[in-house]
Order: structure tokens, then sequence, then C-alpha cells
């Protein structure tokens, strides 16, 4: 499927439909998500602020996810040097970046009431943290460099290395000692999380992938375009 | 919902709201764009 897609016709072709079907099945999982979870009842220790988690989770992973993707593209672009490669690594960037954004915010808001602090320098926050700095900098590393070529292989490099922080998130709550709650949901014996907000939050996960999916799909659709309109520009400019 | 926790709650769901809608716009925005002038220019070039 990967080999097929590389071409971008046959890209732009599958995303032409793919795009909006991902969207309407991300707001046909969002939906009810958003409503099972605010019909949720409170939980016993958050109370309504279990309702922040159903925002709050979905981001996270997402972010996570994002860079996945980001990494997995670049590692495409540098290796076999394929330009659609590089188009998705750029496109994912602003998404998965904004995903942090949001994972951060929310879990700040869900933090105030229930740790007493915005903010501490624990360490799945701070490796959730590192990892929006290295959102940043991939962004901020291609708008410095004006060769696209030299700057989308820099930029694919930085990706590569920011790999190594997934699993330090993933694992943090397990590695230090950490305020944050540890896994709930993908561990040995099955979820800790009653089926009264784990449906709600498996929806509302679903949805954001599906969300990200399509934004991903359409984004990448528009970095063929722009560079298709660059060359076209070059042609015309050189007759 | 107005409990106690309101005052976080919404902010949240504002905050999501906010973002998914600058990531909706922006792309299908992009998108577009780049589509209407690389048409333009194809267009250009064919005649």
């Amino acid at each position: 499927m990967f080999a097929a897609l590389a071409n971008p016709h046959r890209f732009m072709g599958f995303s032409r439909w793919a795009a909006p079907l991902c969207g309407a099945v991300a707001i046909a999982l969002i939906a009810p998500g958003l409503w099972l979870g605010f019909a949720a009842p409170p939980d016993y220790q958050q109370g309504t602020t279990v309702r922040i988690m159903f925002i709050h989770v979905p981001a996270a992973q997402t972010s996570m996810f994002a860079y996945a993707c980001l990494g997995g593209a670049s590692f495409f672009a540098l290796v076999f040097r394929h330009a659609l490669a590089d188009a998705a690594a750029r496109a994912a960037a602003p998404l998965g970046a904004a995903f942090t954004v949001l994972a951060l915010v929310t879990g700040s808001l869900w933090g105030r009431p229930m740790w007493g602090a915005w903010w501490v320098w624990d360490a799945r926050l701070t490796s959730v943290l590192v990892l929006l700095l290295l959102y940043l900098g991939y962004i901020a590393l291609r708008a410095a460099i004006d060769d696209e070529a030299k700057a989308g292989r820099a930029a694919a490099i930085l990706a590569l290395v920011g790999l190594i922080n997934l699993p330090i998130i993933y694992f943090s709550v397990d590695w230090w000692n950490s305020l944050h709650q540890g896994e709930s949901i993908f561990r040995p014996g099955g979820p800790l999380i009653a089926p009264v907000f784990l449906i709600p939050l498996g929806l509302m996960s679903l949805g954001y992938l599906f969300a990200f999916g399509a934004l991903w799909l359409e984004r990448t659709r528009a970095e063929v375009w722009r560079r298709r309109a660059q060359s076209l520009a070059v042609q015309a400019a050189g007759r | 919902m107005s409990d106690k926790y309101a005052v976080f709650i919404w902010p949240a769901y504002g905050a999501t709201a906010l973002v998914f809608a600058w990531m909706v716009i922006d792309t299908i925005r992009r998108s577009a764009g780049w589509r209407r002038k690389a048409e333009r220019l194809e267009k250009d070039e064919a005649s």
C-alpha cells in the first residue's frame, strides 16, 4: 500500500476521498463521545473534572501518534529521498504541535484543581514539553534554511533523533516517581477505568486519530499542490 | 454543568474547540489556496 501511495498521482487520487471520509468518521466518533462524556457521572475522586480526561488523554495520545508519523515519514524521506514522504513529514508537524499544546493546556486545567498546581516538573509533563519543543524545532529548522532539500534533510535527522522521546514519554510514569497517574488502559489485567468513562474515552481517542488522519492527508495534499505551483512558477520564470 | 470545577472544564473544552477550529480552517485554506495557484499556473502553461 505504501509503495502504491508513494506515487504522488495515486496519493492525490486516494487522499481526495480518504481525507473527507476520515473527517466524517472523526465526527461520527467525537459527537457521541462528547455526548456520553457529558452524560457520565462525576468520578468518585476527580468529581466532574473527569470530563477533562475525555479531551486530554486523546490529545496526548494523538500528539505521540503524530510524532511517530512524522518520524516514519522522515525516515522514508531521508533514506529513500522520497518527496511525498518529505511532504507528509512537513504536513504532520504543525498538527502534532497543536495536539501537544492541547494535551499540555487541558492537562494543566485538570492539574490545578486535582494536584493544586498548574504545572510540576514531573517526568511525564516534562517529556511532553520536550515533545512540543521537538515539533517547534522541526518547524523552525525547516523555515530557517532556504534550500528546501537541505532543510528537509536536517529536519528529518532532528525528527529521527526525537523519536527517542516517545518511549520516554510512555514509560516515564514507570521509570520515575511521578505525580502523573500510571497506565490505566493498556495494561495487563485490563483497563482500570469503569466502562461509563472508558467508552466515551475510547470514542474520543479514535475520533482524534481519525481527525488527525483527515487533516494530515489534506495538509499533505496542500504540500503537493504547493510544490507543483512552485515548480510551475520556476518553469514560467525560465521561459 | 455549573459546579466548582466548571471554571476549569469549560476553558479546557473552549481551548480544544479553538485549536480544532484553527487546524481545520488553516488546513482547508492552505489546500484550496495552493490548489488554485497550481491550477492557474497549469492553465497559463497550457495556453
